[in-house]
């Protein structure tokens, strides 16, 4: 059977999840298809034919879909529903927001979050901030899944030639209308899929002093995270948040600055390759899962560190 | 206008959870439960807006066992009025969960229905937007802050990209972030008068809708443990350690 895929996007570009959620599904089935919904995406499509693994591209192209609110995106994938053993979309704030409502319509139990397949029908999934892993089983007529990016690799963008076929727009009587976004612009790499990730907890005491990580971050090429309570405190926006209930990271190198390490951090960046914390208070529990602990001052400790890479720089150069 | 919120009893946050040695689940017998925090602040939302003279009357819900009433006790010690416990022993997934609520709300005719974004427990973040497909409502996901004008409902959502402002009308369902606002704690008084408002419980055989579970969980076990790192003595160290031994950067 074939594997639909919703893909998220802005309009213009895939996002990453998308190309991890694709792995996934590549685990399922070699009939890839990748469902766009959206709004003037003749160029989004196009380049989206490129990817080797992808079947067949399918696109609802209408102005309605613009801001993807999903009392009107969920009814078009429900539709093409019957076609399909697997529906997969990534357990970001989009595929959360989108993929429930689908199991409402087409009577299904979701399964949220999966981190691992073992067969068509068997998946594995983290509950209680990851605590603990679950494996579940189910002989539905379609397993609707959301996946979470950092658990697959991205998949190869190019190489493919895959179809494209267009589908009719659904309308549905909707109540809400989108008034804006408030989206930060920066050029660093996105926090869900940088390699390096640098993030600030309560122990930076103010937003000023997040100054500092983003020096030490930008020396790194890394992306800026942020606990609860840095969020909590106005620090820094929500949309930095790493952890059980903001975003999941699984970067080579995740640096610690200030953060104590709630168990509900860790559900966010347990699963990075190298873990850095820096701590004044030895007894932060953040030590207990870092390759690298060092107790010290951060506020001597990052600039430091900034001065430490550019000899390691002058060294190289 | 009339508000429902949906509350469920989970192990409490602070908690280190312990898979259970038969890998059939996690351990909560004997471990402190709680309001699942999310739930919380849809409790604080409701009792601000009766405060605020926009809800008339507030309701909670909850499904589970018996012991359930204690999260349902605890809303209303912070300001709901009265409560219902659907009564089931099995645990219940989002679906079922979603299904149950409808037949509530079905009778109840709350405008407006406000539950937390995800129970910490399975972590599904789900039944908030079933419900809504249920009752075709609009859907608000993750709100971090909510104004109501005229039937006009207007809230902020928090996205991964940052946040999303939508305006849509009632009756509607929306799932509340732990930024919404601060949860009060129950004073003393207060808890005492809670046990005195009403708590109807139904039992949820009565309700004619199939509640069974779709996914079987063949077992649970422990996530990989990291294994344990080192201290470094100063910042010329660790520098050195993450390019020459673990060569990150």
């Amino acid at each position: 059977m074939s594997v639909l895929v919703v893909a998220e996007h802005d309009n213009k570009n895939l996002k990453s999840s998308t190309l991890n959620t694709i792995s996934a599904a590549e685990k399922l089935s070699e009939d890839i298809h990748l469902l766009i919904l959206g709004n003037k995406i003749e160029d989004l499509a196009k380049s989206s034919k490129s990817i080797q693994l992808v079947k067949k591209v399918i696109i609802c192209d209408h102005e309605k879909l613009e801001n993807q609110i999903p009392e009107l995106s969920s009814p078009i994938i429900s539709n093409l529903a019957e076609n399909y053993s697997h529906i997969l979309a990534p357990s970001s704030t989009f595929g959360k927001n989108l993929l429930p409502r689908v199991s409402a319509q087409l009577d299904v139990t979701q399964i949220s979050d999966i981190i691992g397949i073992e067969s068509q029908d068997t998946f594995i999934r983290p509950i209680y901030a990851g605590n603990a892993i679950s494996y579940v089983q189910t002989d539905q007529k379609i397993n609707l899944m959301t996946v979470r990016p950092t658990s697959f690799e991205k998949c190869e963008e190019a190489g493919g030639d895959a179809a494209l076929e267009n589908i009719t727009f659904i309308d549905s009587e909707v109540k809400t209308t989108f008034v804006s976004r408030e989206v930060s612009k920066s050029d660093r790499p996105e926090l869900g899929n940088a390699r390096v990730v640098v993030s600030g907890g309560r122990g930076l005491e103010n937003s000023d002093n997040f100054k500092l990580l983003y020096d030490l971050a930008d020396k790194l090429n890394a992306a800026v995270g942020a606990s609860r309570a840095a969020v909590d405190s106005g620090y820094i926006g929500n949309e930095y948040q790493v952890g059980q209930t903001g975003k999941m990271v699984a970067p080579e190198l995740y640096i610690a600055v200030g953060i104590s390490g709630a168990i509900q951090h860790l559900a966010g960046m347990k699963e990075s390759k190298v873990i850095v914390a820096i701590n004044k208070d030895l007894e932060a529990p953040i030590f207990n899962i870092a390759d690298y602990g060092l107790s010290s001052d951060l506020f001597q400790a990052i600039p430091e560190i900034i001065k430490e890479l550019d000899l390691l720089n002058q060294i190289e150069s | 206008m009339k508000v429902l919120v949906a509350v469920k009893r989970v192990v409490d946050y602070k908690v280190q959870i312990r898979v259970k040695s038969d890998n059939s689940g996690v351990e909560t017998q004997n471990v402190k439960m709680s309001v699942n925090p999310p739930d919380e602040n849809a409790i604080e939302e409701a009792v601000k807006l009766k405060e605020q003279g926009l809800a008339n009357e507030i309701i909670s819900v909850s499904i589970g066992d018996d012991k359930s009433q204690d999260v349902l006790r605890t809303s209303m010690a912070m300001g709901i009025d009265r409560s219902i416990l659907v009564k089931s022993q099995n645990t219940l997934e989002p679906l079922a969960v979603a299904k149950t609520l409808k037949i509530i709300i079905d009778k109840e005719k709350p405008d407006l229905v406000l539950m937390g974004k995800q129970a910490i427990d399975d972590d599904s973040n789900q039944t908030g937007q079933i419900l809504s497909a249920l009752l075709n409502w609009p859907q608000g996901c993750f709100i971090s802050n909510l104004k109501i004008e005229n039937n006009k409902v207007f809230i902020s959502r928090e996205i991964d990209e940052g946040i999303e402002n939508l305006e849509t009308s009632l009756p509607a369902v929306l799932t509340c972030d732990l930024r919404l606002n601060t949860p009060r704690f129950a004073s003393l008084p207060n808890i005492m008068k809670a046990k005195k408002k009403p708590l109807e419980t139904i039992d949820i055989d009565t309700l004619g809708i199939d509640t069974s579970s779709k996914i079987k969980t063949l077992k649970v076990i422990e996530p990989p443990k990291r294994k344990a790192g080192i201290m470094v003595n100063d910042v010329k160290e660790l520098v050195q350690k993450l390019k020459y031994e673990a060569k990150v950067i």
